[in-house]
């Protein structure tokens, strides 16, 4: 591998992102997923970083699963669309940063549709008056959230409580990445890094002290498809995907994973399960599986917080091994308390995929 | 400095189209003047190694033609810095401050082979294993290539690489790299003949004389496999092998191989010396970016300008022997204008 190469590329794939004043939409599956992220994206941003992130609670779904799942026609997600975009502005913010790759995705291909097509524009802003006598500017700029993290990841670094660092050993953690579907493929130039060595993460491990590998089924689908996995009798093909990645990531030894996709994260996360019970086969150190983070999540880590108050408890495969690894001191007890340390009881443990 | 004995005809460009249009100006009695940037004569076909259909040596075709120039003037690493229109003719000022009145100019300024590293999905110049043809031609001259493995048990060829692509911004077909694909494979199967050799191809064109004979030698005595189907994807595996992912249309399946070498038949594409010397002299460039010609039947040689020609792959994608017939045309097209003015 030639790691100029890729910074070569790399360099054509830069986008402006605004320092401050970002108008923040969360995602609508997300926060059933992992749901301190979110939290902790607001809390990062805000407490930490002092930035302007400003989020409403009449903002809905973008619609974006549904029009990938053929459920909806894509004006209907237009007009959905738009309907957030009034929102924004008439909270007076230009700067629009949703949190979920697909809702990146939608919105992207969406203002892209309008400036080929301006009379569908024109008919969209007519429909969602009739609807909700609403109107809207379009957005100045649109980041997907972790290209936020992205652009303050050398900020978070500077605050760094722990570093992607084996404190045994003191090697890099050696981290593979695995970008969303929307977030780069259809527009690699609204990326960081473009859509075949994407750098939006590379960049964090980095920044963050661990070492970046590649893998041959780097670029291949986490296995959720959203058709692959929302029609029922699809799931097998769902799960063979994701299983395909980790077949192929195993002779690497990869440590951690770091995602910036609700459905990466998910389902690169909870078929390690369903392919332990499948096949008997774990893919971490000692029976353990492969811990999948988000970046928020990541970030948070390396900020110092509380790995229970980041919602690890929630992830299938254990994170404990890689808690221990780069030093991070959590209780063991707490692990499943929630707020107000209520006991949100134990899981059932699973046979093949070793978990506390 | 004075070039007046003879009638001066500045030829820009030294490959081979501008070196075969010397060679005809001199036996015509004129007094040809090549301009070339770079530090050698022979362009693309100077750094290849065998040329088809006879296999014969590039290189020795190069020395040939520069032994057959070399009463002519020769400019090595210069360029044209103007192009003016004089009264009768133009004056041509060269960046190593020669200045030439002439009345006839000759544009060969050629291609520029595509930027292999534009197809970020092949992984040029990020993976290990991953060339051009004009590397391998390089390697195939004796240029050690450390990507390049000692013993090769698979190498894959991929056609069409910035041709026929629109979103590489080039949409003619670079005529040759099919065939030069076909050369390869069964050189390197020549090397290597316990290797697997694959040929990913969307269309095969070969359109030449004994092109097909080498499609189906390169089959029937060399074992090359041809995939007919488009690279998805490259990765690098383990040891640096290279995964590649394609689709065989043929059989409708998905093939997904690994190979210890990956070829990317790079296309040609237009030169943007070329688009300097356009604006320079006000020359019309065609919509496929190359320099336009009077008309493309009959006038190919032809420029929108009194007095200005053109030879070889600056008006669009040709092969070797097509660019000597050119070269030769448009020295005749010259000799013609000239005496015509006289």
């Amino acid at each position: 591998m030639i790691y100029e190469g890729k910074q070569k590329i790399w360099k054509d794939y830069q986008k402006e992102i605004p320092d401050d004043h970002w108008y923040y939409v969360r995602s609508c599956i997300r926060q059933n997923f992992f749901p301190a992220s979110e939290r902790k994206f607001t809390d990062i941003t805000k407490d930490i970083l002092g930035k302007d992130v400003y989020e409403t609670p009449y903002h809905t779904t973008c619609g974006g699963i549904a029009y990938h799942c053929d459920a909806i026609p894509q004006e209907t997600a237009m007009t959905i669309v738009a309907r957030q975009f009034a929102l924004m502005t008439e909270t007076g913010y230009e700067n629009y940063v949703p949190s979920c790759v697909t809702s990146f995705g939608n919105y992207i291909e969406i203002l892209e549709t309008w400036r080929e097509f301006p009379e569908l524009e024109a008919r969209i802003r007519e429909q969602l008056w009739k609807a909700c006598r609403r109107e809207f500017n379009k957005p100045k700029y649109i980041a997907h959230t972790s290209d936020l993290i992205y652009h303050w990841r050398n900020v978070i670094a500077e605050k760094a409580a722990h570093r992607l660092i084996d404190k045994e050993t003191g090697e890099p953690l050696r981290m593979a990445e695995h970008i969303g579907c929307h977030y780069a493929k259809m527009f690699p130039s609204k990326s960081i890094g473009g859509a075949e060595y994407p750098y939006v993460l590379a960049g964090m491990i980095e920044s963050w002290g661990g070492q970046v590998v590649d893998y041959p089924e780097r670029r291949h689908c986490c296995g959720y498809g959203f058709r692959q996995y929302h029609m029922k009798a699809n799931r097998g093909y769902c799960v063979s995907n994701t299983h395909k990645k980790f077949e192929s990531m195993e002779p690497y030894g990869i440590q951690a994973i770091l995602t910036n996709c609700p459905g990466c994260c998910y389902f690169m996360d909870r078929w390690q399960y369903v392919i332990a019970e499948q096949t008997g086969k774990t893919y971490g150190k000692d029976g353990f599986g492969i811990p999948v983070f988000t970046y928020e999540e990541l970030a948070g880590l390396v900020l110092g917080y509380d790995p229970w108050d980041l919602g690890l408890q929630l992830h299938q495969v254990a994170v404990e091994p890689f808690l221990d690894r780069i030093g991070v001191e959590y209780d063991p007890k707490a692990k499943y308390l929630g707020l107000n340390k209520e006991d949100l009881l134990k899981p059932e443990l699973p046979t093949n995929l070793k978990c506390f | 400095m004075f070039l007046t004995m003879k009638e001066n005809v500045v030829i820009i460009g030294g490959g081979i189209a501008g070196m075969e249009a010397a060679r005809q100006l001199l036996l015509l009695g004129y007094n040809p003047i090549v301009v070339e940037q770079k530090e050698q004569l022979g362009g693309h076909v100077g750094k290849w190694h065998r040329l088809f259909p006879d296999m014969s040596s590039a290189q020795d075709l190069v020395r040939r033609m520069e032994e057959d120039i070399s009463e002519a003037n020769i400019f090595l690493e210069t360029k044209v810095n103007s192009i003016n229109r004089l009264r009768e003719g133009y004056q041509v000022m060269l960046s190593n401050g020669v200045n030439i009145a002439c009345r006839a100019i000759l544009i060969a300024s050629g291609f520029k082979l595509f930027d292999a590293t534009r197809k970020e999905e092949y992984g040029y110049g990020v993976y290990d294993h991953v060339i051009t043809n004009a590397d391998l031609e390089a390697w195939f001259n004796g240029n050690a290539d450390p990507r390049i493995p000692h013993a090769p048990e698979s190498v894959g060829f991929v056609h069409c690489v910035g041709s026929r692509d629109l979103k590489a911004g080039n949409s003619q077909c670079s005529k040759v790299c099919c065939m030069t694909a076909v050369k390869q494979a069964i050189e390197i199967k020549e090397r290597f003949p316990s290797a697997r050799v694959w040929c990913f191809y969307m269309d095969l064109r070969l359109f030449g004389k004994k092109y097909e004979d080498f499609y189906i030698g390169a089959q029937q005595d060399y074992a090359v496999q041809f995939v007919r189907g488009r690279i998805s994807e490259v990765s690098e595996a383990l040891g640096g092998q290279i995964q590649v992912k394609a689709e065989d249309t043929l059989t409708g399946k998905p093939l997904r191989v690994r190979l210890d070498l990956l070829v990317l038949m790079s296309g040609m594409s237009c030169n943007p010396e070329m688009t300097r010397l356009a604006r320079m002299a006000r020359l019309d460039i065609d919509s496929d970016g190359f320099l336009k010609s009077l008309d493309n039947i009959r006038s190919i040689n032809e420029s929108n300008r009194p007095g200005i020609f053109f030879a070889g792959a600056c008006t669009g994608t040709k092969t070797v022997p097509e660019t000597l017939a050119e070269a030769r045309a448009a020295a005749l097209d010259i000799h013609r204008y000239l005496q015509k003015g006289l």
